[in-house]
């Protein structure tokens, strides 16, 4: 589809109306939602997020992302990366976008959202996840912008936005890290409750968001002559398969931790997650899935013979991104509600509705995305 | 190592709060002693700067004593009790568990008590039916999760909700370790084409609000009967049974701190920190 899309002005509209199509059917399913309460969707007294906050907390990681371009490309002056750093960056606003917009739907009271401003709880991780997120989208916004015209321009870019660029680094990691914290912090979830989470999280991140920024410049390169250059989607690989790693190494800690010391607040979401507990097993399915194309695909991304194999990477991509997206969008945020602070089992199905939304919100950062990098591919034509 | 860290965290912890006037919480640690008397006048002294010390105490702090010994002598109390909540504040009735909203309910021992076990323990604890609700915990994680202000403790050491700021985040409930917890997924002021509210089969208190769709209500502790001079609901269910007693834990003559020296309790969950102003007499 995307493919399509992107080659001429006819695709590119059909694909635009496309994600338009679904922004309006999931829109429709919202204004249900909000005349009628959270009860549409699977959510309950006992697993009291669901689909909504698990995949904010994924998108805080593709957010968070584009920092490995941006790193090696303005610190380490890797010039390979020069021309898709911009799309790092702008693949940052997207989620970001993404994030706020799954936060806005989890509300029960969305009209009061404000309250957050009106009444600021330093105490409260959410405060701070707020104003971090909402800074990054600014950085992003600013120094995409302001990069991408000077270079429409010709113009080198100014020196001050160094400062912002600079800026945007620790802060990519800060919002990971504040997103980690709303869970780490926590006392009767021992799920969650893990120093190595924030770390945990960071890998992933680096993992997932550089895959399926590689997946997209495959895709560009493909159909719109957007070539980001063989040795940037080399380097690319090499950053995906060490995060890869490091978030299996970290997982394996946490296994560790679990069923080595056998404590049963550690092993009971694993036993959940993984093997199905007291006859209750909906997520074992999806998280065996997740383990099984995210460990194959790091072993891929380690061989070079398929990284450079043109028809296995963009598959490679998508298995490393679904296996983080279901590990972290999914199992992660789910998985800590079971066993409840009673120690019962709930399991949680999203309803129809709430999968409206879900989509709607995908299709938004899509469209965000596609528009961004349509100016992006505009801007490289008017050059040539 | 997880036991450990914790202790030491609380030893800290506690340092801490007694040792605001001492040069670093750290030094009145490595002394071995906690000075209270340099806390501000923060209650009774801490002998012993040990993990198990007792913990400081500020202003008051209204609590529960529930005795479950009565509840398993006497048949339907604790149900009496969560009729008489119920009623009193408005929780409505979905009739099912998705959408349930309660204040306090009644949970098995071994449910109720997170990490203790009722393996090889006699029938009798097996069960007894054990009434839970919020633990109006003297160090709330409800409260500091909350990114409004919403849920608060107030100067009657009342964790309370302001349904009118709360965004329905449901960060509280994450954040809560009990469950003690309830969100209006749906609203609850819906009616049926003759007006006749949905969720309420026994009609409404009019003295209480009821809520609206998409904020986090829980137990108040009866914040405005007692305002008004009164007991808490559950409480006064169970009559002359003693099954619940109310009162000031930090003031030493009340009736429940006497209870409470009197008697061996237990508090649920305890080793999350949070101080919970419910006991229970097994
Ligand atoms: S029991 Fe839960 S809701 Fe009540 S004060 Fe403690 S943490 Fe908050
Ligand atoms: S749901 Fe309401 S009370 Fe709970 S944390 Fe959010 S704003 Fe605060
Ligand atoms: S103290 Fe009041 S609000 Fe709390 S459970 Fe008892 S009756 Fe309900």
């Amino acid at each position: 589809m995307l493919e399509k899309a992107l080659q001429g002005k006819h695709a590119y509209w059909g694909w635009i109306l496309f994600l338009l199509g679904v922004i309006s059917i999931g829109g429709i399913f919202y204004v249900f939602q909000y005349f009628n309460g959270l009860g549409v969707t699977g959510m309950s007294r006992d697993v009291s997020w669901g689909l909504y906050i698990s995949q904010f907390t994924f998108l805080v990681g593709v957010a968070a992302g584009g920092v490995m371009l941006v790193l090696p490309y303005y610190v380490h002056d890797f010039k390979e990366f020069g021309k898709i750093t911009i799309l790092g960056e702008f693949m940052a606003i997207a989620a970001i976008c993404m994030c706020l917009m799954f936060i806005i739907a989890d509300l029960g009271q969305p009209l009061r959202a404000l309250n957050v401003l009106l009444h600021p709880t330093p105490s409260s991780m959410l405060f701070w996840d707020m104003i971090v997120l909402n800074g990054y989208l600014f950085l992003n916004v600013l120094v995409g912008w302001v990069v991408l015209h000077s270079h429409y321009k010709d113009a080198p870019a100014p020196k001050w936005i160094k400062i912002f660029i600079w800026i945007s680094i620790p802060w990519a990691i800060s919002i990971h890290t504040v997103t980690a914290m709303l869970y780490c912090g926590l006392p009767g979830r021992h799920f969650w409750l893990t120093a190595i989470l924030a770390p945990r999280f960071l890998a992933s991140a680096f993992a997932a968001g550089p895959a399926l920024l590689l997946l997209v410049a495959l895709i560009m390169k493909k159909v719109a002559n957007f070539d980001a250059g063989e040795k940037a989607i080399q380097k690319l690989t090499t950053i995906i398969a060490y995060a890869a790693i490091l978030n299996f190494f970290f997982v394996g800690l946490e296994f560790f931790v679990a069923y080595y010391s056998e404590l049963p607040g550690h092993t009971h979401t694993f036993d959940y997650l993984f093997f199905g507990s007291h006859g209750y097993d909906n997520l074992v399915g999806p998280m065996r899935f997740s383990a099984f194309i995210g460990i194959v695909a790091t072993i891929m991304f380690l061989i070079p013979k398929c990284k450079q194999n043109t028809t296995l990477l963009p598959i490679m991509c998508i298995m490393i991104f679904l296996s983080l997206l279901i590990d972290k969008g999914l199992g992660f945020v789910l998985g800590g509600f079971v066993p409840n602070p009673l120690g019962a089992i709930v399991e949680y199905y999203p309803t129809i509705p709430e999968l409206g939304i879900v989509a709607a919100i995908w299709a938004a950062g899509a469209l965000i995305l596609t528009i961004l990098y349509k100016i992006v591919l505009s801007v490289e034509a008017n050059k040539a | 190592m997880d036991v450990k860290r914790r202790k030491f965290l609380k030893i800290a912890g506690i340092s801490a709060i007694a040792g605001i006037g001492a040069p670093t919480a750290f030094s009145t640690l490595l002394k071995g002693e906690v000075n209270a008397s340099s806390g501000g006048g923060h209650g009774e002294a801490t002998e012993k700067s040990d993990a198990h010390a007792e913990e400081k105490v500020v202003g008051k702090q209204y609590g529960l004593v529930i005795n479950t010994k009565k509840f398993g002598q006497i048949a339907g109390l604790a149900e009496k009790c969560t009729a008489a909540c119920h009623a009193e504040h408005n929780v409505p009735d979905y009739g099912n568990p998705k959408d349930e909203i309660k204040w306090i309910w009644t949970e098995s021992y071994n449910h109720a008590f997170q990490g203790k076990s009722d393996h090889k323990k006699n029938d009798a604890l097996k069960n007894l039916p054990i009434l839970v609700t919020c633990n109006h915990c003297a160090n709330p994680p409800c409260v500091k999760a909350c990114p409004t202000k919403a849920t608060f403790k107030n100067k009657d050491g009342i964790v309370m909700m302001d349904y009118h700021r709360c965004i329905g985040c449901r960060f509280c409930m994450a954040a809560c370790p009990y469950g003690a917890r309830s969100f209006n997924w749906k609203n609850p002021r819906e009616t049926y084409a003759n007006g006749e509210m949905k969720f309420y089969p026994n009609g409404i208190n009019k003295e209480f609000p009821t809520r609206m769709r998409g904020v986090v209500e829980k137990c108040n502790l009866c914040a405005k009967r007692i305002a008004d001079g009164k007991l808490p609901s559950c409480v006064e269910a169970c009559g002359d049974t003693k099954g619940i007693i109310f009162g000031d834990i930090n003031d030493p003559n009340s009736e429940i701190s006497q209870v409470l020296k009197n008697t061996f309790t237990i508090q649920r969950n305890p080793t999350t920190g949070t101080r919970p102003s419910v006991f229970y007499i097994i």
